[in-house]
């Protein structure tokens, strides 16, 4: 059964400012980033929408130890972001001094912004759009 | 299903970097597992090990074959286990599986990883492929990362300050490294035994808001254990430690395991399976070995395996009740904290750590009083995977 929204197509809309997703046309649930199945119900009866890319902060934390090849990004903060459609996106966010994020983040209502882009490593089998975010 | 005894148990010290192949650790460990369960390598009809990433710290593929020649277990199907820092934990559960089922009566099972020597930017990086390389590393996920974002879900879900919760924390790594220091198979021996709430919390803060002694270390070391039917482990040894119940589960990435953050739902479906096999509860256990890669993830670990109520674990470990003496005894060895966490290898060594103090055999000061029965519990990734056994004296 062929993929109904891979990567590859995801990625571009995001790089786009497009944030994709799959509604389950049996429980109706949202499902993002794409799987093969509905994540609440697992059926295979999906179709492609776009989402609005508004939400709000569950969590977040600033790292200042990164990965081999990306020390140069610390320190930079990670931020969880229930969507309003009900699915979790890992994004960054901006307009917020990395080192004064705390707990006041929690709650906080944000919208996607243009996304910017991971450019890969040699693990990494090329590039990825990273979701931002920023509060409104 | 037959029932399944640990009869043998080995580890080799869990250190920083070494200079020891995976397959010298992994032999080491084995060996003395052998010996420890009266077994001879001939009679081992499989080898099932956990191993990581072994790929990248030494080039080493397969490793898991060439353990198995290079221990005199000649031609045996030898299977490498991957499911993140849980592989040790899958190649022992998977190996009870194949005894029990009657396939095998003694087989012989661990893991080997050698993290340290990746050195912190590779191994930070390694440790990151563990979460979903499209949908997560992008923004720039990093394994302390995820447990960051966990204890500030924590905070939030509970409405624990984050203070007080940082507070919490840091009385975990306090205790482990207590115990730790006395461990001499541990990374940690000799060190940090004098650690106070102050000193954590005023540590490099590696991702808020996680300090350094937050975190356990990377770490190179092996461990394996001898599995052996009821019958063939009754002749083989006088102290059978019998895994009375083993538990599975695995979940997608942290972003999908939403309904359930800041619990890790894979080990609410884990320990659920384990004590209903074992036909046993939380109350019965006397000490756990338990997925301490961070300190917020003691607090979490212990909750879901029904041991302390939700949102109240720090404040139990604050009061004693995680420690030798308290309510149930958790990571006497010092844990993955201080012990260390060889992560192909960290499974395997809390069945060795459980399976001494069950014999009686552990370090005495560490030794719990009257242990009968014991329960590990090990984590893979984020969530992935994770495995929980539950294992009792079997005299």
């Amino acid at each position: 059964m062929e993929y109904k929204l891979t990567f590859k197509e995801y990625n571009e809309a995001m790089k786009t400012g497009k944030l994709l997703g799959l509604k389950c046309k049996d429980c109706g649930s949202i499902t993002a980033p794409p799987k093969m199945v509905c994540r609440k119900c697992g059926s295979e009866n999906l179709e492609i929408i776009q989402l609005k890319g508004t939400g709000q902060i569950t969590t977040f934390s600033t790292i200042n130890v990164a990965a081999e090849g990306r020390e140069a990004e610390c320190p930079y903060t990670i931020v969880m972001v229930k969507l309003e459609e009900g699915p979790w996106l890992l994004g960054n966010i901006t307009g917020v001094e990395p080192l004064k994020a705390s707990m006041d983040l929690v709650g906080k209502k944000v919208k996607m912004q243009q996304a910017t882009i991971f450019g890969g490593d040699k693990f990494s089998a090329g590039e990825s759009a990273r979701p931002l975010f920023a509060l409104v | 299903m037959r029932k399944v005894a640990v009869v043998g148990v080995g580890e080799t010290k869990f250190s920083g970097p070494q200079t020891k192949t995976g397959v010298e650790l992994f032999a080491e460990a084995a060996t003395d597992a052998m010996k420890d369960g009266n077994v001879k390598a001939k009679d081992v009809q499989a080898l099932f090990v956990g191993n990581c990433l072994s790929d990248f710290a030494e080039g080493q593929g397969m490793v898991q074959a060439f353990a198995a020649e290079n221990i005199g277990c000649f031609n045996v199907p030898a299977n490498r286990y991957e499911g993140a820092c849980a592989s040790g934990s899958m190649a022992v559960r998977d190996a009870m599986m194949w005894v029990a089922s009657g396939a095998y009566d003694i087989v012989l099972a661990g893991g080997v990883e050698r993290a340290a020597t990746l050195g912190t930017p590779l191994a930070t990086r390694t440790f990151a492929m563990f979460s979903d390389a499209r949908y997560e590393f992008p923004a720039g996920i990093t394994f302390p990362g995820v447990f960051a974002m966990l204890a500030h879900l924590y905070a939030a879900t509970y409405k624990i300050p984050i203070d007080k919760l940082r507070e919490q924390m840091a009385a975990v790594s306090v205790q482990s490294c207590k115990y730790g220091a006395q461990n001499p198979k541990g990374q940690f021996f000799g060190k940090y035994g004098d650690l106070t709430v102050e000193k954590v919390l005023s540590s490099f803060m590696v991702a808020s808001p996680l300090t350094l002694h937050d975190c356990c270390p990377f770490s190179d070391g092996a461990a394996a254990v001898v599995l052996a039917s009821e019958d063939v482990a009754k002749k083989l040894t006088k102290k059978p430690v019998y895994i009375l119940g083993a538990g599975q589960a695995s979940s997608g990435p942290l972003i999908s395991q939403y309904d359930h953050l800041p619990k890790i739902y894979a080990r609410e479906l884990a320990s659920k399976q384990a004590y209903k096999q074992s036909g046993l509860s939380p109350k019965d256990i006397n000490l756990v070995e338990l997925h301490d890669c961070f300190s917020i993830a003691s607090l979490i670990a212990s909750e879901s395996m029904g041991l302390f109520d939700y949102g109240k674990s720090g404040a139990a470990w604050q009061k004693g009740e995680a420690a030798i003496g308290g309510r149930v005894a958790i990571n006497p060895s010092g844990g993955l904290k201080s012990k260390g966490h060889p992560i192909g290898a960290t499974g395997a060594g809390q069945v060795y750590e459980v399976t001494k103090q069950l014999r009686g055999e552990a370090i005495p000061a560490l030794q719990v009083p009257n242990a009968k029965t014991g329960m590990t519990d090990t984590l893979g990734g984020d969530g992935g995977t994770v495995v929980n056994m539950i294992l009792q004296r079997g005299w």
